[in-house]
């Protein structure tokens, strides 16, 4: 029988080598299919809870268990290559076409070359993007356009989780906007589990099922877009007040 | 006599000479690729690692050359040939720069680069032999550039020694008091330099990744 969440917090905390800690006692779990966002300012600790999730940080104390399994136990590479992973500034392979790009866990995972192919072809034209650009160079791709790429390759072996750390941060507004819509659709087709970082609650909003509101480490609440809103704790009505009263348009 | 004279009538000794030089600079370059490149991944790997090495290839490099060649003459199985104590203490010198640039080359590679190959699970060498040794590449070459050209002066002093080289005409000239001998040996030496860096620099053009 699966596990009853995808991931699972249970009591985490984390340090750096002996200095201050970074997260106190973070126990959450996040739903198979449902888009949990991590909300909160600069330093809060989503980042660092993220890594946690593909073991490229490990929690000093407590579990953090994916499929039922704690990090601890999985083999580090398995676990990374059934978790897409999307980052701010993108990590394209400058010495890579965007086909080698979207193609690299494929290719890792030692898929026959014409399925990888077939692969590719289908992720551009999933993140809106002309097949003619295969063939091109990071270097020759737009801001947004790279992120695209980037998306279609933490897709490429089909994850059933997938990780975005303020994936269009980067971005001018308008491409931000239009990538958040065509994201938002996106995960209504494939229904991935999704643990999103976010400073923006926006983007929090348009596409979170629940929103985990971090400040200093510590998780101070995990509810729906639209109990964020009606919400009377102090911090999130503070962070509702801070983007303006023109949110429930 | 003239320089032109003593190099028609020597063209044969001249371009064996060449060889020579290319063979003690070409050998020791090798060499020290395959040693000072893993040891400049070392290094990337256990930092630990980098104040003793890079400071050992340092402290090496303060060693005078003609001084390295005398220690080595008593030593047992390089004292037997003047051209292996030669490779030897080139192959010491070549080392700074390829272990530098090694270091720097994989150290200059975008960190978010590194992390979204580890978050996707790629093994520590798929990462090092897929993206970081790729990318760190024009440095890599930058630094063979650095050590060939360095090398093509130094083994000239290697002729001090016995081990041949352009080097014999340098000495022969300075003690027949002749400018013409000492050129001879001299000017190819410096072509061999030039020629050298001219190529490493194209290659080093060529291998660096466009961003």
């Amino acid at each position: 029988m699966p596990h009853e969440f995808a991931i699972e917090f249970r009591n985490v905390s984390y340090r750096l080598d002996g200095s201050r800690e970074l997260l106190h006692g973070l126990s959450f779990g996040v739903q198979r299919g449902e888009t949990l966002v991590l909300l909160g300012k600069s330093g809060s600790g989503k980042t660092t809870s993220l890594k946690l999730i593909n073991n490229l940080a490990s929690p000093s104390q407590g579990d953090v268990l994916v499929d039922g399994r704690s990090t601890r136990e999985w083999d580090v590479i398995r676990l990374r290559r059934m978790i897409g992973y999307v980052i701010q500034e993108v990590g394209l392979f400058p010495h890579f076409t965007v086909e080698r790009n979207i193609a690299l866990v494929p290719k890792i995972e030692n898929w026959p070359s014409q399925r990888i192919a077939q692969r590719v072809r289908e992720l551009l034209s999933l993140v809106g993007l002309e097949p003619k650009l295969a063939m091109r160079y990071p270097r020759e791709l737009s801001g947004g356009q790279k992120q695209r790429v980037g998306v279609a390759r933490a897709l490429a072996a089909d994850p059933p989780i997938l990780l975005m750390d303020e994936p269009f941060g980067a971005l001018d507004p308008i491409t931000r906007a239009e990538m958040q819509k065509e994201f938002a659709s996106l995960q209504k087709r494939l229904n991935k589990t999704v643990v999103f970082v976010t400073h923006d609650l926006r983007e929090a909003l348009l596409l979170a099922t629940r929103i985990a509101l971090m400040e200093d480490g510590r998780l101070m609440a995990i509810q729906t877009p639209q109990e964020f809103l009606k919400s009377e704790e102090p911090f999130t009505r503070a962070y509702v007040a801070a983007f303006g009263s023109d949110l429930r348009s | 006599m003239n320089l032109w004279q003593f190099m028609m009538q020597n063209r044969l000794e001249v371009v064996e000479l060449t060889l020579e030089h290319l063979w003690l600079v070409g050998i020791s370059t090798l060499i020290s690729v395959v040693i000072g490149v893993p040891l400049g991944i070392l290094i990337t790997r256990w930092p630990a690692l980098n104040k003793p090495i890079l400071g050992g290839a340092n402290v090496i490099q303060t060693i005078p050359s003609l001084a390295l060649f005398g220690f080595l003459l008593p030593a047992p199985w390089f004292g037997e040939r003047a051209d292996r104590m030669a490779i030897f203490a080139l192959t010491l010198y070549a080392l700074l720069p390829l272990i530098q640039n090694t270091y720097a080359g994989i150290k200059g590679v975008d960190p978010a680069v590194v992390e979204a190959g580890r978050g996707m699970g790629m093994t520590d060498r798929q990462l090092l032999f897929q993206v970081q040794l790729p990318l760190a590449l024009g440095v890599i070459i930058a630094g063979i550039r650095v050590a060939t050209v360095i090398s093509v002066g130094l083994a000239t002093i290697a002729a001090a020694i016995g081990a041949g080289g352009l080097g014999e005409y340098i000495f022969r000239g300075l003690a027949m008091v002749s400018n013409a001998v000492i050129l001879a040996g001299a000017i190819p030496a410096a072509i061999l330099a030039l020629l050298a860096d001219f190529g490493f620099g194209l290659l080093e053009t060529s291998l660096t990744p466009k961003s």
